[in-house]
């Protein structure tokens, strides 16, 4: 199953903070991440990498990016 | 569709930025800015605010071609880059406090998070005091972050809204044309001129937009942000943009020496006052501001500059707290605090927390 996070519109520190919640209550899966800026996309795949998690796909749909995550 | 890489986004990158700003703002001190003072949001903002008349203290009033480069530099960048996007709508009004609190905060200080890198790099001892303010600002802000504290949602705007911000600016340069500073005058046409003191201290207007514009634009593509370089190694233990921070001051540090602009000590240091506590204080109301606004002063001009509204409201809150710093007695000078700089601190902390507090979303932290 897959867990979803919506970061738009959210600033820093914010998409981040969501992300590495879910992270910790999930231990391993999927989390597909929108964001709909590149700052957005750049901190939220850095912390992924931090924790382990690979980015395994990145999708610009219109104005904004998915981001697929897995560990 | 694979997004391209931003080498400027990469851990080299945010590194040789910050290393760049180091060499550039002792340069730009060495050709007439004021001591420690190559460049500081927080003072050239306000000197800014001056210049428009806001404020009338005629020591600090020059339309600081740096700042215009920022917001222009970063601006070309996110057309460049297609980054620029419109957008706005995040609870305006507590960011524009939040830039109010933020400026009587710094000047309460005298300097902003750079300038403060700039003064420890100049061998100031009283920005340790400034530096530790920071920290606890931005900690007590991260707390906040830990409990819910969003300011919201921003949302699309019309492109026109985004682009009212570098209009601005470039009004502003224009004026600067209109108006050049006329030697021995202090107001050439709509503009105030400082005589003397730090407002008369400036490296030539060239020199200063282009390298406001190269940062501007560099900074944009590596998001460094100072603030966000505390609030990361706090929150997240991530050192990413920590690193620029770090690179700022070790390669401003060198190139002092290299100058012969080094002058350690805690006396007569340029543009500065001893005042241990009130700098702690002034730095951690700032530092709060802006971890609770989500980035230093340069990276809200930089953020601005890509079309984001809700900086711009930030970054007019700055200056209308310099007016207010300097009318009303907030601000310090080399001979101390200002005579209601207590009052501005205590007030403007309350400001801060009242913001912070009634923005925790129990359970949401989405907004």
């Amino acid at each position: 199953m897959t867990d979803n996070i919506d970061a738009r519109g959210l600033s820093c520190p914010q998409p981040v903070l969501l992300v590495l919640s879910k992270m910790k209550s999930l231990g391993s899966g999927v989390i597909d991440v929108i964001v709909d800026n590149q700052v957005g996309r750049e901190n939220v795949s850095r912390a992924a990498r931090s924790q382990g998690w690979v980015v395994e796909n990145e999708n610009q749909e219109g104005d904004d990016i998915r981001l697929t995550l897995r560990r | 569709m694979q997004q391209q890489k931003n080498f400027f986004a990469t851990q080299t990158g945010i590194i040789a930025v910050g290393a760049l700003i180091g060499v550039l703002a002792p340069l730009l001190q060495k050709l007439g800015n004021p001591g420690n003072m190559g460049i500081c949001v927080a003072c050239f903002d306000r000197d800014i605010t001056g210049a428009v008349g806001m404020h009338r203290a005629d020591l600090v009033q020059y339309l600081r071609p740096e700042i215009l480069g920022f917001v222009l530099g970063s601006f070309t960048a996110a057309l460049f880059s297609r980054e620029f996007r419109s957008r706005g709508g995040s609870a305006p009004l507590a960011r524009f406090v939040l830039g109010m609190t933020a400026m009587i905060g710094a000047l309460v200080f005298l300097g902003c998070p750079w300038r403060t890198l700039l003064r420890l790099a100049g061998g100031d001892g009283n920005a340790l005091f400034g530096v530790a303010g920071l920290v606890v600002g931005v900690w007590v802000g991260t707390l906040f972050f830990k409990q819910g504290y969003t300011l919201g949602r921003s949302g699309k705007e019309k492109t026109g809204t985004g682009l009212l911000m570098p209009l601005l600016i470039l009004g502003l340069l224009l004026l600067r044309f209109i108006y050049p500073p006329v030697e021995g005058q202090a107001q050439s046409g709509v503009l105030f001129y400082s005589q003397k003191g730090p407002g008369a201290a400036y490296a030539p207007l060239a020199i200063a937009l282009g390298i406001g514009l190269l940062v501007g634009f560099l900074a944009q593509r590596s998001r460094f942000c100072t603030m966000g370089a505390l609030r990361d190694l706090i929150l997240f233990k991530q050192v990413h943009l920590f690193s620029g921070f770090m690179a700022l001051l070790l390669v401003a540090w060198i190139t002092n020496l290299a100058l012969g602009q080094f002058h350690p000590g805690f006396v007569k240091q340029p543009v500065a006052h001893t005042e241990s506590f009130w700098n702690f204080a002034g730095m951690l109301v700032a530092g709060l501001s802006f971890a609770l606004a989500g980035g230093c002063p340069g990276r809200q001009l930089f953020m601005s500059g890509e079309g984001d509204a809700d900086a711009a409201v930030f970054v007019l809150g700055m200056i209308t707290g310099a007016a207010f710093a300097h009318n009303f007695g907030l601000a310090s000078s080399p001979a101390g605090i200002g005579p209601h700089g207590m009052a501005a601190v205590v007030v403007s902390l309350a400001f801060c927390l009242v913001i912070a507090f009634s923005n925790i979303r129990y359970g949401d932290a989405r907004g």
